[in-house]
């Protein structure tokens, strides 16, 4: 095979999230969060709390330190399931349901602590994020012949976009367990994104960062957002973050929800305030 | 992105069948090159690009197409002849088809550094006059945007790359896949737009035209636009190729800014006259990786790029396992004394050969070929003077690298070493077709095949940078060497003497400084000073990769300059290097007594540097003048507060105490104040 007809094949063919189903049309309410509570023996973590996330918008998810913000995202990709209350995404309406199911309906993650496999490159780690999509068994991926190889190519060039599109070409045979922090956050963002995700969920992508690895990041979420059509759910302590990339901010304290808007409406709640400046008693 | 075959082939055709006998009357110009190339060459590879981990390849004939569409889609948004379009980006075919599209309808490009801050940018697109600009991505729209209200002249931005770009008011905007598309539906009808109207504004092309306006680097203050014609850039480029036999079958890797006279006539002009193949890299991070896949035969690298791959070998070679060092140490003793022999045919003992060919299978092939060297049958260093054993280095391996000496002005070559007679020292004889002089100031002055037009807008500046008589003035001092090669010592305006009355050039000893792996970068002050002193930068690589293995611990590039041991170590590099000076007669005053170790990186956002890296000596000068007084007041120590421009344009302020380092030796003062030379030493 020439390189000539290589380059067609990866060309050619459709492209990252080029097979998303539109049928749902931006700001309707993507996934709904109705009067969820969860109890972990005696300590109530969530307890009766309503929210939504609209189709093509990015959600921020604030609080203090143990206010109930990662048990949210858990219970939204099914990791934790809630005692009370209900979760609609897309319409459907579930009560448990695993992480593995809310992958396949589209629901993808990253996590607090970067979550790779440390002793496989940053290509590998991002292909990782498209077995979902691997169609061919195991016999056929034995020989990496003929459909499984085609399939290869396919999956690959997708995973090639994303590395385009997150600029980590120079670490791309590079194991990830090599890389500075900003740069695997970056990688887990990319296996996150080549699930295609409709809902991502972004459990403090900035944590640790200097300031200029979060400026590229926040330029990475927003594009994810803006020329994939993706919905973001973001949690993250970085307020000046927060303000600038969310459409709307859901605010948690100890479990319950204290306000839920705009931004600047958020910002000026008496509550959320008090919340996070503490108030005498 | 490739072309059908059968498609390629008509274009062929069509081409063939163009007019090109009446054109050449008018002379030559790279628009008619193309059309040439593709009618000769059109199925070969003409352009490569890595995207999405794959090499791409453009044919000639899918190139003349593409810059045809170019072309076509740009003159609908109004480009004209004589327009001047600013070209802003990292190395992309497209930005280099771009170059063509303007040269098919008579237009001047100008490419403009990517990385040069808003305000650079401003002055250049503004002096310019551009009413167009194509740009690579968000972040030099961004920059056009952000200094719109200076350039009343633009009227388009054409991008490259839509990301990030989608909700921005498209008045101005215009993606180039729009643009191109729009040309390819002209080009298919009839009238303006069209295939005949596109070969007759071809046709219409003079040698005479501008080719290009290649602004200069600003060395030496503002930077100015440098003026070639189409017919002169040509002749120089077609000269050149004959003396290094360059053809349609040399590779090449196009990595080095855009707006540099370098990679315009190594990656475009010369490609456009030897038809050969240019390829883009992946990403600015992926150059060496790209440079071992590709394999160039016909490379470029200024001795910073030459000095850090030997830094990073060197830096790998002290993890290798001591059986490897040995082999390594052993082979390269033996390429030293016997590889630059071969590699010029002169006599050698058998047993050197039989060495050197052992080395060979052993050390050099592998090594040439982990740094994607293996292919390589012409090289060039240039840009500024290169380290001796740098030098002789690479060429020991087999590699046939050459120095040339060139300008802007000059279109790059004024001189070039031919084959097998490149010395470290000197720059060679004068390059094919070039005329040379010494004037009795010591400047060197020549004319050439390539010689520019004149600068833009900037009669007055013309005339001071040539001869009434017609030569263009260098601005270096030089001599000729007995067998009648060119020696630069310096800028001529650099070159000064010591209090005692010695020779002082600083610039040479810098370079000497800067062989050693742990130093990056050197200053060095002395002009009618008692001695030299200098003002040093670690090498980050090299002296990380020390700390790593001698565990000293730092937690910033400031706080490993300041660290004593570092300290010590550089003082042992100066050491050896004053050794090396006292050698040679007329540089033996100049051997570095007092040294400071800067806390930041001299960098190009804060000035310090020019975009080619060059040390801007009088503005450091000037911004460090409390180091400076330090340097010979005989003070242990100083304090300094400087500004630091970040990446996206903000300023903050840095301030550090720093050491004086004393080296002792100079022989009045050792005397007068032997206190402080203790303190220093301490």
């Amino acid at each position: 095979m020439n390189s000539q007809t290589m380059s067609n094949q990866i060309i050619g063919g459709p492209g990252l999230f080029s097979r998303r189903d539109d049928s749902m049309a931006k700001g309707e309410p993507l996934l709904t969060v109705e009067n969820v509570s969860l109890r972990f023996g005696g300590v109530r973590a969530i307890s009766d709390v309503s929210f939504d996330i609209r189709k093509g918008e990015v959600r921020a998810i604030i609080g203090p330190n143990g206010a109930g913000k990662t048990s949210m995202l858990n219970v939204i990709n099914g990791f934790y399931h809630p005692q009370e209350g209900r979760i609609s995404f897309r319409g459907q309406t579930r009560r448990r349901m695993r992480p593995s199911h809310a992958a396949a309906q589209g629901i993808s993650r990253t996590f607090q602590n970067v979550a790779l496999f440390k002793g496989m490159s940053t290509l590998d780690n991002i292909m990782a994020g498209r077995t979902l999509h691997m169609k061919r068994g195991f016999f056929w991926q034995l020989w990496r012949h003929g459909p499984a190889l085609d399939e290869e190519i396919r999956h690959r060039r997708v995973v090639e976009e994303i590395i385009d599109f997150l600029e980590i070409e120079a670490v791309r045979k590079t194991p990830v367990g090599k890389l500075p922090y900003g740069l695997q956050k970056r990688v887990e963002l990319g296996r996150a994104l080549a699930m295609e995700p409709d809902l991502l969920l972004l459990d403090e992508p900035m944590a640790g960062m200097n300031l200029e690895e979060k400026e590229d990041m926040c330029r990475f979420i927003l594009d994810v957002n803006n020329a994939f059509g993706v919905t973001i759910a973001l949690i993250e302590h970085d307020m000046g973050v927060v303000m600038d990339l969310s459409d709307r901010v859901v605010v948690l304290e100890y479990g319950r929800k204290i306000a839920d808007g705009a931004p600047d409406e958020v910002k000026a709640s008496q509550a959320v305030i008090d919340a996070y400046l503490g108030v005498a008693h | 992105m490739s072309a059908a075959i059968p498609e390629a082939e008509n274009f062929t055709q069509g081409a063939v069948q163009a007019p090109a006998p009446a054109a050449a009357a008018s002379g030559e110009t790279f628009a008619r090159l193309l059309d040439l190339h593709a009618a000769d060459r059109g199925a070969r590879p003409a352009w490569r690009h890595k995207d999405r981990g794959v090499w791409q390849t453009w044919t000639w004939a899918e190139t003349r197409r593409e810059a045809r569409a170019m072309a076509s889609g740009l003159a609908a948004l109004g480009v004209k002849r004589g327009d001047c379009i600013s070209i802003i980006g990292f190395n992309r075919p497209r930005l280099y088809w771009a170059v063509m599209a303007a040269h098919a309808l008579g237009a001047t490009p100008a490419p403009v550094y990517a990385d040069a801050v808003a305000d650079e940018l401003a002055f250049v697109c503004a002096h310019a006059g551009a009413r167009f600009a194509v740009v690579q991505d968000q972040e030099q729209v961004d920059k056009l945007l952000a200094v719109a209200d200076q350039l009343p002249e633009l009227r388009g931005i054409i991008y490259d790359e839509p990301r990030g770009l989608r909700d921005y008011d498209h008045g101005r905007l215009h993606a180039l896949d729009q643009v191109m598309a729009r040309g390819r539906e002209r080009l298919a009808a009839q009238g303006v737009g069209g295939e005949a109207w596109l070969d007759a504004e071809i046709a219409a092309g003079r040698g005479a035209d501008l080719s290009v306006i290649l602004y200069t680097s600003g060395t030496t203050g503002r930077s100015k636009g440098v003026m070639i014609s189409h017919e002169r850039a040509v002749a120089a480029a077609r000269s050149t190729c004959q003396f290094d036999r360059l053809d349609e079958r040399e590779e090449v890797l196009a990595y080095l800014p855009l707006a540099w006279v370098g990679d315009h006539y190594l990656t475009f002009a010369q490609a456009m006259v030897a038809g050969f193949c240019v390829c883009c890299p992946e990403s600015a991070d992926t150059v060496t990786e790209d440079l071992r896949e590709i394999g160039p035969t016909y490379y470029f690298a200024p001795p910073r790029v030459l000095e850090s791959l030997l830094t990073r070998i060197t830096i790998r070679m002290q993890d290798a396992g001591r059986f490897k060092q040995w082999l390594y140490r052993r082979c390269i003793a033996v390429a030293r004394r016997h590889g630059e022999a071969i590699l010029e045919g002169r006599p050698t003992p058998v047993a050197g050969r039989l060495a050197y060919a052992l080395g060979e299978a052993l050390i050099y092939g592998p090594l040439k070929n982990t740094l994607g060297f293996s292919k390589i049958r012409v090289a060039y260093t240039a840009g500024e003077a290169i380290g001796p054993e740098l030098f002789s280095w690479y060429r020991s391996l087999g590699i046939n690298l050459k120095q040339l000496y060139g300008q802007t002005e000059a279109f790059l070559f004024v001189t070039a070493q031919p084959d097998g007679r490149a010395r470290p020292d000197t720059v060679g004889p004068p390059a094919p077709g070039v005329d040379l002089r010494i004037a009795d100031d010591g400047e060197v002055q020549f004319r050439s095949p390539g010689m520019f037009t004149g600068y833009f807008r900037e009669d007055d500046k013309t005339r001071e940078a040539m001869t009434p008589d017609g030569w263009v003035k260098t601005g270096d001092a030089g001599f000729f060497t007995s067998d009648g090669d060119l020696k630069i010592i310096d800028r001529a305006k650099d070159v000064g003497r010591l209090a005692g009355g010695a020779l002082f050039a600083p610039k040479y000893i810098e370079n000497r400084l800067k062989f050693y792996p742990n130093i990056k970068e050197v200053v060095a002050f002395g002009d009618g000073r008692a001695d030299v002193a200098c003002f040093v930068n670690i090498d980050l690589t090299a002296v990380a990769a020390w700390a790593e293995r001698n565990n000293v611990v730092y937690a910033s590039y400031q706080e490993l300059a300041a660290h004593p041991q570092v300290a010590e170590l550089l003082r042992q590099d100066i050491v050896a290097a004053n050794a090396a000076l006292a050698q040679e007669e007329a540089m033996a005053p100049s051997q570095v007594r007092r040294f400071i170790i800067l806390h930041k990186e001299l960098d190009p956002d804060d000035g310090e540097l020019t975009r080619t890296q060059k040390v801007r000596r009088g503005f450091i000068a000037e911004r460090y003048a409390p180091l400076v007084r330090a340097l010979y007041d005989g003070s242990a120590e100083a304090d300094i507060t400087t500004e630091v421009t970040f990446e996206d344009g903000r300023k903050g302020q840095l301030s550090a105490r720093l050491r004086v380092h004393d080296l002792g030796g100079g022989q009045a003062r050792a005397a007068s104040r032997p206190a402080q030379a203790n303190r220093g030493l301490s």
